[in-house]
């Protein structure tokens, strides 16, 4: 057991602790714990010890002066009642000790060595509680023992004990050797083998492989490598991974039988193909037609997708989810997920730099007072955590975000929904080839960069394609390094510009059995060894070292008459990079062990040997009620009293004091921010931002939309409201109407059929619904899907209870901005503008949030018409781009109502409207009309003397002015002359903001 | 103007405002070099500090802010390019220090910097959390002290632009410190309220730094750090009031440029 330091830094007595007076905070407002007093500690353990001398000079560099004070062994700077230490566990990431032990290297001027390690913690030191409740708020606030070992100590325990030297060293075992698996079992056997090893192989999935060695078993080229007739672990972990859910799709690829209402079934080849491919296919058709070329430069085969965008650059863009381990760690599971979407515009093509991220969370109510299964995280914290990881993900990367919302709803409770995103700039071509493009060939060196490989994401691709239940594996969870990763980034730059390696791609779900084996398809195969790969610690068997899902690996296929260069670049800008292969001809997956070979399997079979799925759907309408009206308002008073009340609810709130701990404009780049208007605390409808600062004033706008409570009567309807309202929003930014492409991104309740999952059969037509929706409206708008994923096992069991996310798309949009400085906002500028709206009303409240204000089920859902929508979206851009227009605005959730007050507040004007001008279909009521979710609306705002060219223009298009800006603090709202709303601006943003309240 | 002045920038480790500083630094004329640090500290980049005249620390996430923002990034600094950089100080050199190239500057010991006659660069400050702990981006105003006495605040006046960090509070040694400070004239920009006054009130003093303090300059004036962006205020619709006032923004030069051409003024 070799010695070790320990350091402590505090705070220096007289000065605060503001990190200390949050907790206390965070443990009186969210726990309802009392404490007196919060004093933080960070710790530091430096493994082996270091010399006195050395120790005090590193004790005192780390704490600095004037504020901290620092001391090796133990900081005793007074009482307290009880201390809760918190450290990870052995093997999980840890940057700030990273970070230490540079730091302390270049101090002392010499590096600690192979066998060194620098580990980080915090102590809380609690004055005003006992150990109890400290307990308690250590596993509640604290500390999250998935990843993390916590020890209280009252004082006593604390002065009596020496300090506390414990590291958490991995205890490095010899690693498992390679294991032979007979597949020659009994149905029963092979499916419990699937569920034991987490493989999450179906059972035919597991047939398959079964007669694929019943085949193989004499294959000369097997014999030759040494391998005997039963799959390798390596082989079969490496076809799960391959084969996985997460990975392949399968659901999305299968063969579907499907009917509506009892009709005879019809059969869907592949919903991916039919739906989603054939759409952008078709559309890409009409583009071509029209401009006689397209713009779509890269989609459906790489990691993101690609358009055009100025003569120097591409767009690059990709949404992902991380639901799984978000659920199990928030933190590391979000910092994870926004990391991990960063490598994929990076492994695009040659690689994109990377311009701006978003963000989206499905949370549980975050005041949810019921009580939760121990296995589960209460929702609040949850969004603590998913917050803090996005946020250090983000900002240490130094890319901004665009875009970011919150929604909740009960049956988020059991998984939260992350969706990460970014955008990338992909320059047209990179030393002197097309960047879009890969070029590996037999021969080129596979070379892993970045991180290094330890047990973390172990089976996180077949974990994240099983639902979550009590016994879900804690190495599923990793923790993103995004310091390791833009470092990682910086350099390969620096590589694609100078040409030194001919294909790219990133290590995420299945590691590099995943990448390499993607790779590995276009020169042919691959062979690798696993020794030569660079480990956190020893004692992983070749089968955990090729599924890993370390965080921040790159692959790269390098020409050997590059290799050098590349990796004295790696080397100097203090990056690993390590030669594990070659690309090769032969049509095989080869890993070695050594000079051994661990697996052998041929290409074809990886890929394309998974059985076809074959799935049944059956669509039964939901019945729904009609929705009983309430009595309008008698007096503004009893309106004014709604309106605060609905735009406190959480699915309206303002956000924004959480939003700013993101940064949303480094790199300089940012036109239109997240937040517009006069006090600059109105959300905006679509982000825009340059590409570069290259004289070119051509941008992007990004914008995104999601109705999952839609899905409580049709998904189809679910599908085209967010695809509807994205594309209103970017086209409101100023957004060309034909430079619209968008992203799908599917979170399912499990389709698949078992014990329990009764109604398998329905959640499948659903997605059925949902992508008919989505093809059936993107088509009619012309936009095509240039990228998507689907996340299809959004359940939880817990103690049997299955508790299901309402099927959810989201839809994201990016289009091409022509000139930046015309970019629109919701802005009015001055008194006496006109507000108009576009677009008719309809009596639409069922699913809405009016609807789930008032608690009351039924009513019709919001539709679309799509071929209607886009002739109206088609002469509203024309006017935008014709600069008829001052400002516009989508209406979204909760209405007209959310629209008119943001409207007024961001022009710091008064606002009055007659509801009665409306333009309507049917028989809209108050409620409709006030609230009411109808898509295909915008409101524009336009000057005076420019209403009769506007109205002109307009004509055949449902429109009508209902309102007008004045120089007065008011949002007044009538209907019919009678007053529904008559408010101060400022004290419905009070309620908006919940100010007074706690947050 | 004759030949243009020379700025280095030095790049990595986690640093990210490269792609803006250095347009902005080419939009008043300068000739920028972009050069990764690892290749300062091996003494690989053609070029010496001294063929500088300007050197720009930008902002970002050093490192992460792990142990403390820009500590470990100094501590890489004092160990390998100290010896460059106080040649560098000596030729007269100006050097810049965003956000996170400010902490690193503090401490470095440049900020505030040695009293008259010593050269010391022992560190006498902290830019410590905000007191409303964490990091947030909005926009503050920012006013040039009239006592100020460095070319990076001459013509400068009043800058819109948004504060992106969460360790900003300023903290000197001593009271006495900064009364000395205030009076060489090495206080260079303060946070301000609608009404133009110093302050240290949330939000318009984002992290509670006392007297208001967001930018210091060194005893020469040649060093100047500042915890806002003037990097994020380089065209007219960068500012948040565009939609609303484009005419009136168009008028006037950009508040981050009018800083930037200070800096490489004179030279």
């Amino acid at each position: 057991m070799p010695s070790v330091t320990r350091i402590e830094i505090g705070t220096r007595p007289g000065f605060t602790d503001s990190r200390g007076a949050s907790t206390a905070r965070k443990i009186r407002e969210h726990l309802g714990l009392s404490v007196a007093a919060v004093r933080t500690r960070d710790v530091y353990l430096v493994e082996p010890g270091l010399p006195e001398a050395d120790a005090a000079r590193v004790a005192a560099e780390l704490a600095g002066p004037v504020v901290r004070q620092g001391a090796v062994g133990r900081l005793d700077d007074g009482p307290f009642d009880v201390v809760v230490s918190v450290g990870y566990k052995p093997g999980v990431t840890d940057p700030v000790g990273k970070s230490a032990r540079v730091c302390i290297e270049d101090l002392l001027n010499r590096p600690l060595g192979e066998e060194a390690h620098v580990y980080s913690g915090r102590m809380f030191l609690l004055s005003g509680c006992d150990a109890d409740a400290a307990g308690r708020i250590a596993r509640a606030l604290l500390a999250n023992e998935v990843i993390e070992r916590v020890r209280v100590q009252t004082w006593a325990e604390w002065r009596g004990a020496p300090p506390d030297l414990e590291t958490p060293r991995v205890v490095e075992r010899a690693p498992h050797a390679v294991e032979a698996i007979s597949l020659e079992l009994e149905d029963a056997a092979l499916a419990r083998l699937s569920k034991d090893r987490l493989l999450a192989l179906t059972l035919p999935e597991m047939r398959a492989i079964r007669d694929f060695f019943r085949r193989e078993a004499d294959a000369p080229r097997r014999k030759a490598a040494g391998l005997g007739p039963a799959p390798t672990d390596v082989e079969l972990e490496c076809l799960a991974q391959t084969w996985s859910e997460h990975c392949k799709h399968k659901i999305m690829n299968a063969v579907v039988s499907y009917s509506e209402e009892g009709a005879p079934p019809e059969e869907i080849r592949s919903i991916f193909k039919e739906y989603i491919r054939g759409t952008t296919r078709a559309v890409e058709q009409r583009i071509v037609a029209r401009e006689g070329r397209s713009w779509l430069v890269s989609i459906f085969h790489d990691n993101a997708g690609v358009i055009e965008a100025t003569p120097r650059y591409h767009l690059v863009y990709k949404v992902e989810t991380h639901n799984s381990p978000s659920a199990l760690d928030p933190y590391g599971g979000a910092i994870t997920g926004i990391v991990g979407v960063n490598r994929d515009p990076f492994g695009t093509g040659l690689g994109s730099d990377l311009l701006s991220n978003v963000w989206g969370y499905c949370f549980g109510p975050p005041d949810h007072d019921a009580p939760l299964p121990a296995t589960l995280l209460h929702p609040r914290r949850i969004r603590d955590g998913v917050h803090a990881g996005v946020i250090d993900g983000g900002n240490q990367s130094g890319v901004p975000y665009a875009r970011g919302w919150e929604l909740f709803d009960e049956r988020f409770l059991g998984k939260p929904l992350v969706y990460c995103g970014t955008v990338g700039r992909m320059p047209v071509t990179a030393a002197g080839r097309p960047t879009h493009e890969k070029s590996a060939v037999p021969g080129d060196r596979i070379v892993m960069v970045g991180g290094r490989i330890g047990k973390d994401g172990i089976h996180g691709a077949t974990f994240s394609s099983a639902e979550l239940t009590e016994s879900s594996p804690v190495q599923a969870v990793q923790i993103g390094d995004p310091i390791t990763q833009k470092m990682m980034f910086d350099f390969l730059l620096e590589a694609r510009d100078r040409g030194l390696y001919s294909a790219i791609t990133d290590n995420g779900a299945g590691g590099l059995s995943s990448s390499v084996g993607e790779m590995a398809r276009q020169p042919g195969g691959a062979r690798l060894d696993v020794a030569r790969a660079p480990l956190k610690y020893q004692g992983l068997a070749p089968w955990e070292i090729l599924v890993s899902e370390a965080q921040e690996r790159m692959t790269l296929s390098v020409p050997p008459a590059k290799l050098p260069e590349l990796l004295a670049l790696a080397k100097l800008r203090e990056v690993e990079a390590t030669d594990l292969g070659e690309f090769t001809a032969e049509p095989y997956l080869e890993v070695l062990q050594g000079e051994r070979t661990v697996a052998l399997l041929p290409m074809d079979f990886l890929h394309e040997g998974d059985p076809e799925m074959r799935l049944v759907a059956e669509w039964n309408a939901v019945r729904r009620p009609a929705l009983q009206a309430m009595a309008m308002p008698a007096t503004p008073e009893e309106g004014n009293a709604l309106v605060r009340g609905l735009l406190a609810r959480d699915n309206l709130r303002s956000n924004e004091d959480l939003c700013r701990t993101y940064d949303h404009e480094v790199k300089g780049l940012t036109v239109v921010k997240p937040w517009v208007g006069v006090h600059r605390d109105v959300p905006s409808d679509a982000s825009v931002l340059m590409i570069a600062h290259d004289g070119d004033l051509t941008g992007y706008a990004l914008a995104e939309a999601v109705f999952p409570t839609y899905s409580d009567a049709d998904a189809h309807a679910m599908a085209q409201a967010g695809v509807d309202l994205a594309v209103r929003r970017v086209l409101a930014a100023g957004g060309r109407i034909d430079r619209i492409a968008a992203l799908d991104n599917y979170c399912w309740p499990d389709p698949l059929e078992g014990p329990n999952n009764p109604d398998a059969r329905q959640k499948l037509a659903a997605l059925v619904r949902a992508s008919r929706g989505l093809s059936e409206i993107c088509v009619a708008y012309g936009v095509p899907l240039v990228s998507g994923k689907d996340s299809m096992k959004n359940d939880a069991v817990i103690a049997g209870k299955r508790i299901s996310i309402p099927p959810t798309l989201l839809a994201s949009a990016i289009a091409v901005v022509p000139d930046v400085r015309k970019a629109l906002t919701l802005e009015a500028s001055e008194p006496g503008e006109l507000l108009y709206v576009v677009g008719d009303t309809r009596d639409e409240l069922g699913c809405t949030e009016w609807a789930a204000a008032r608690g009351v089920t039924g009513g019709e859902v919001p539709r679309c018409q799509p071929e209607t929508f886009f002739e109206r979206y088609a002469a509203v851009a024309s006017l935008i781009r014709d600069g008829l227009v001052v400002a516009a605005h989508a209406p979204g959730r909760g209405g007209l109502l959310p629209s008119l007050f943001y409207m007024a507040r961001a022009a710091g004007l008064g606002l009055g409207v007659e509801l009665s001008k409306v333009p309507r279909q049917g028989r809209p009521g108050w409620e409709a009309l006030l609230f009411g979710e109808s898509a295909g609306r915008l409101l524009l705002v336009v000057r005076p003397d420019q209403a009769m060219a506007v109205e002109q223009r307009l004509g055949g298009v449902p429109t009508a002015q209902i309102g007008a800006f004045d120089d007065g603090d008011r949002l007044r709202i009538w209907l019919g002359g009678h007053a529904l709303v008559d408010d101060r601006i400022d004290a419905l943003a009070a309620a908006w903001k919940r100010e007074g309240r706690q947050a | 103007m004759n030949r243009a002045v020379r700025v280095l920038i030095p790049t990595g480790f986690g640093l990210n405002c490269e792609e803006e500083t250095a347009a902005a630094f080419r939009m008043v004329g300068a000739e920028v070099d972009l050069v990764h640090l690892t290749d300062l500290f091996a003494r690989r980049h053609d070029r010496k500090l001294t063929d500088y005249q300007v050197l720009a620390f930008i902002g970002g996430f050093s490192y992460g802010d792990h142990v403390a923002g820009g500590l470990v990034l100094a501590t890489r600094i004092r160990a390998h390019l100290m010896l460059d950089l106080q040649s560098f100080l000596g030729n007269g050199g100006r050097v810049l220090g965003i956000c996170n190239g400010f902490q690193t500057l503090v401490r470095l010991g440049l900020l505030p910097g040695p009293a008259e006659g010593s050269a010391d660069f022992v560190p006498r400050a902290a830019l410590a959390n905000n007191d409303r702990l964490g990091y947030r981006d909005a926009w503050v105003t920012l006013a040039a002290d009239p006592a100020a006495r460095s070319p990076w605040t001459q013509g400068v006046g009043t800058m819109d632009l948004p504060t992106r960090h969460g360790e900003g509070k300023l903290i000197v040694e001593s009271e006495a410190l900064l009364d000395r400070l205030e009076a060489a004239g090495q206080v260079a920009f303060r946070y301000v309220d609608p009404s133009g006054k110093a302050t240290e009130q949330w939000p318009w003093n984002p992290n509670g730094s006392a007297r208001g303090v967001a930018g210091l300059t060194d005893r020469t004036g040649n060093i100047l750090g500042l915890m806002p962006h003037p990097d994020a205020v380089l065209y007219p619709w960068h500012h948040p009031d565009w939609p609303r006032k484009k005419a009136q923004l168009e008028r006037q030069e950009p508040a981050g440029l009018r800083l930037f051409r200070a800096g490489v003024s004179g030279i």
